[in-house]
């Protein structure tokens, strides 16, 4: 019984990461008043360059890097579309999808072809990780879970208690009370958005490098839409958000143990819809959020 | 008079000034991983138009494609974001499928009739999900069509591999049954596979500018998408609008799916779309929504399509590249601002005299 429960909060730990990573992301461009339906082709690209720089240096930091580099780029150019020319944030964020599906497709038969690259190593934490049968599952993870974990109560702190925190809160509730106090409504946009695409293509490459160590087409499945529903389930705020990825992880973890079960095997295919129920079912009963920034994809025009 | 030649010439010029400048940037693109560009852009354009049987074959996948577009155009019309036609099209061919390898017992045209009416309820049944989600919780339709599109695939998966969906002709691979002879469309050119799909498609496309333009039922929708406070104002129920414009929009997708059963591939096997779903979103963007402009914009992503594989096959480039130039198109067609920003910080680029005596303002 104990193995089990330590061998379920491994599991769930492990599909939670990509998530609570890309969330966080997300909860700084969404309150700062964009949604950003792009960021499953961000992850997508994360998880491939992550591959591609693993491959090419031998180093998954350098993957890291890589993966870092390719969000912010992609999410300077959600900026450019969104931010300055104010288009459509759902129908560029759809088109950057298709883009990435079709350029990870196409550098993953040219470069990569399922070979094995570098993964994450992983890291003990001394002392904990010496505990009998919970401790080498629990207390042994890649760098970017530990990274996860810390960044919460991090973006909670930036969000809340500074002054920029201040400022990405407001330019989503009011633009236009914050451009005539002299708030660059369109700076605090880009930042909010690139940062966020730093982190999503960050968590694709966990997704690849630290899940598996391998690049698979179309492997996000769906993966960033579920953050995006994760930052709805979580109010928009760091902490639940992190409470929300967890419940995420979990049904994932859940999925993988009931497909171990004899019903299970039987009926797979339903027990993969798991995740994507779940989400549906979170998002209905948490719709209406009090968090929610009142200028959500409302694009800015300064007059 | 003037006033609406300029207002033709631009939503024609934008459209097609997106595809060429997607078309260039995609050139810089496949050169740049090593390819010969203008080699792959002569096959892709010789296996889309190169003779009768390329072309026959962007018109084959150019049918799906209207169904798709035409399903997004109506959700859009009343307001909602329809991602999901790739789901309600699976879910479509599964229902079709189903019933067209059954109930041999009714005459062939009725038959034909039967199993495209249970292609629509399928997708109708998955756009009513989403849409009753969004009306009853507020649960945001860009996430619910996607999931929704995700469980389809689990399903089709599941019918391809179970009884009694499944084919259990011995050693056959994971497909569905196949559907009975009567109910397959025919043939319109000889020694192709273009079948009598592409009528449907066009009748869809009318049925849609009749209803959306010239019914009560239609102006509501487009009032309630245009302007929801006003719909509400004048005794319009958003609701039942929107669940209605999404449960048609999803029979559409649906239709989309049940015809290229039973006029192209007889078993339904897994990726038997070939992203159909998402390129129809495609389509509908490029063209606007609007009727004439889902038909060009079809043929064009239809033969991207089609001339991708022939890419593929001649100058070896991975046919997803197409995809790469689709998203460019896309985003282009949506960012109107886009060439007027260059244009602009073209002329502040230029000297100061020589931008004032261009601009006309």
């Amino acid at each position: 019984m104990l193995e089990f429960t330590v061998n379920f909060l491994a599991a769930t730990m492990r599909t939670a990461t990509p998530l609570l990573i890309a969330a966080l992301g997300l909860v700084f461009s969404e309150r700062s008043g964009i949604v950003n339906i792009g960021t499953e082709g961000i992850m997508l690209s994360g998880a491939l360059l992550g591959c591609i720089g693993s491959l090419m240096f031998e180093s998954s930091l350098v993957g890291a890097v890589f993966a870092m580099a390719g969000g912010a780029l992609l999410g300077l150019l959600f900026a450019f579309f969104t931010v300055t020319l104010r288009s459509s944030q759902v129908v560029v964020g759809f088109s950057l999808n298709i883009f990435a599906a079709g350029l990870t497709v196409t550098l993953n038969r040219l470069i990569l072809n399922g070979v094995r690259v570098t993964s994450y190593p992983s890291y003990a934490i001394p002392g904990l990780s010496q505990i009998p049968v919970a401790g080498p599952a629990l207390f042994n993870w890649p760098l970017l879970v530990y990274f996860a974990l810390l960044a919460v109560p991090l973006s909670w702190f930036v969000l809340y208690k500074t002054n920029i925190g201040l400022k990405i809160r407001a330019v989503g509730e009011h633009p236009k009370a914050c451009d005539t106090v002299g708030i660059n409504v369109f700076k605090m946009r880009y930042g909010a958005i690139v940062f966020s695409g730093i982190m999503s293509g960050l968590a694709g490459s966990f997704i690849s490098m630290g899940q598996l160590s391998m690049f698979v087409e179309n492997m996000v499945a769906g993966g960033g839409f579920m953050a995006l529903a994760v930052v709805v389930f979580g109010n928009y705020s760091p902490g639940t958000v992190l409470v929300a990825s967890l419940l995420f992880g979990a049904s994932d973890a859940l999925k993988f143990r009931l497909l171990m079960t004899p019903v299970g095997i039987g009926f797979s295919q339903f027990m993969n819809m798991l995740p994507y129920v779940i989400t549906i079912v979170a998002l209905c009963f948490f719709a209406k959020r009090s968090n929610k920034p009142a200028c959500s994809a409302v694009p800015y025009r300064k007059d | 008079m003037n006033s609406k030649a300029v207002q033709y010439s631009k939503s024609i010029g934008f459209p097609v000034l997106s595809i060429l400048v997607a078309l260039i940037l995609g050139a810089i693109f496949i050169t740049a991983i090593g390819y010969d560009a203008a080699f792959a852009y002569r096959s892709l354009f010789n296996g889309a138009f190169g003779n009768i049987h390329s072309f026959s074959e962007t018109l084959v996948q150019t049918t799906p494609l209207i169904f798709t577009a035409v399903s997004y155009s109506i959700a859009y019309k009343c307001g909602l974001i329809n991602l999901g036609a790739e789901g309600q099209l699976h879910m479509g061919a599964i229902f079709g499928a189903f019933v067209g390898a059954r109930f041999e017992v009714l005459p062939g045209g009725l038959h034909i009739l039967f199993v495209l009416a249970c292609g629509f309820i399928g997708g109708a049944l998955w756009g009513l999900i989403a849409g009753a989600l969004k009306m009853r919780f507020g649960a945001s339709e860009l996430i619910t069509t996607i999931m929704l599109n995700y469980i389809a695939f689990e399903f089709l998966s599941f019918a391809v591999t179970t009884e009694p969906f499944r084919d259990m002709t011995p050693g056959a691979a994971p497909r569905m049954t196949a559907v009975v002879e009567a109910v397959r469309l025919p043939i319109l050119l000889p020694q192709t596979r273009l079948h009598l799909g592409l009528f449907f498609a066009l009748i869809a496309v009318v049925v849609y500018y009749i209803f959306m333009w010239k019914t009560t039922k239609g102006y509501e929708m487009r009032v309630v998408g245009l302007n929801p406070n006003a719909g509400r104002y004048s005794g319009m129920n958003i609701g039942t609008n929107g669940l209605l414009a999404i449960s048609l929009a999803g029979g559409v997708a649906g239709l989309g799916g049940v015809v290229n059963v039973i006029g192209l591939q007889p078993f339904l096997t897994e990726g038997f779309s070939n992203n159909f779903g998402f390129s129809g979103i495609a389509v509908a963007l490029l063209g606007g929504c609007h009727p004439i402009g889902i038909l060009v914009s079809g043929v064009f992503f239809g033969a991207l399509n089609a001339g991708g594989i022939r890419m593929q096959l001649m100058a070896q480039v991975p046919a997803a590249a197409i995809l790469i130039i689709q998203g460019m198109i896309i985003v282009f067609a949506v960012s109107r601002e886009l060439f007027i920003y260059f244009g602009r910080t073209g002329k502040l680029l230029l000297p100061k005299k020589q931008a004032g005596g261009e601009s006309d303002a």
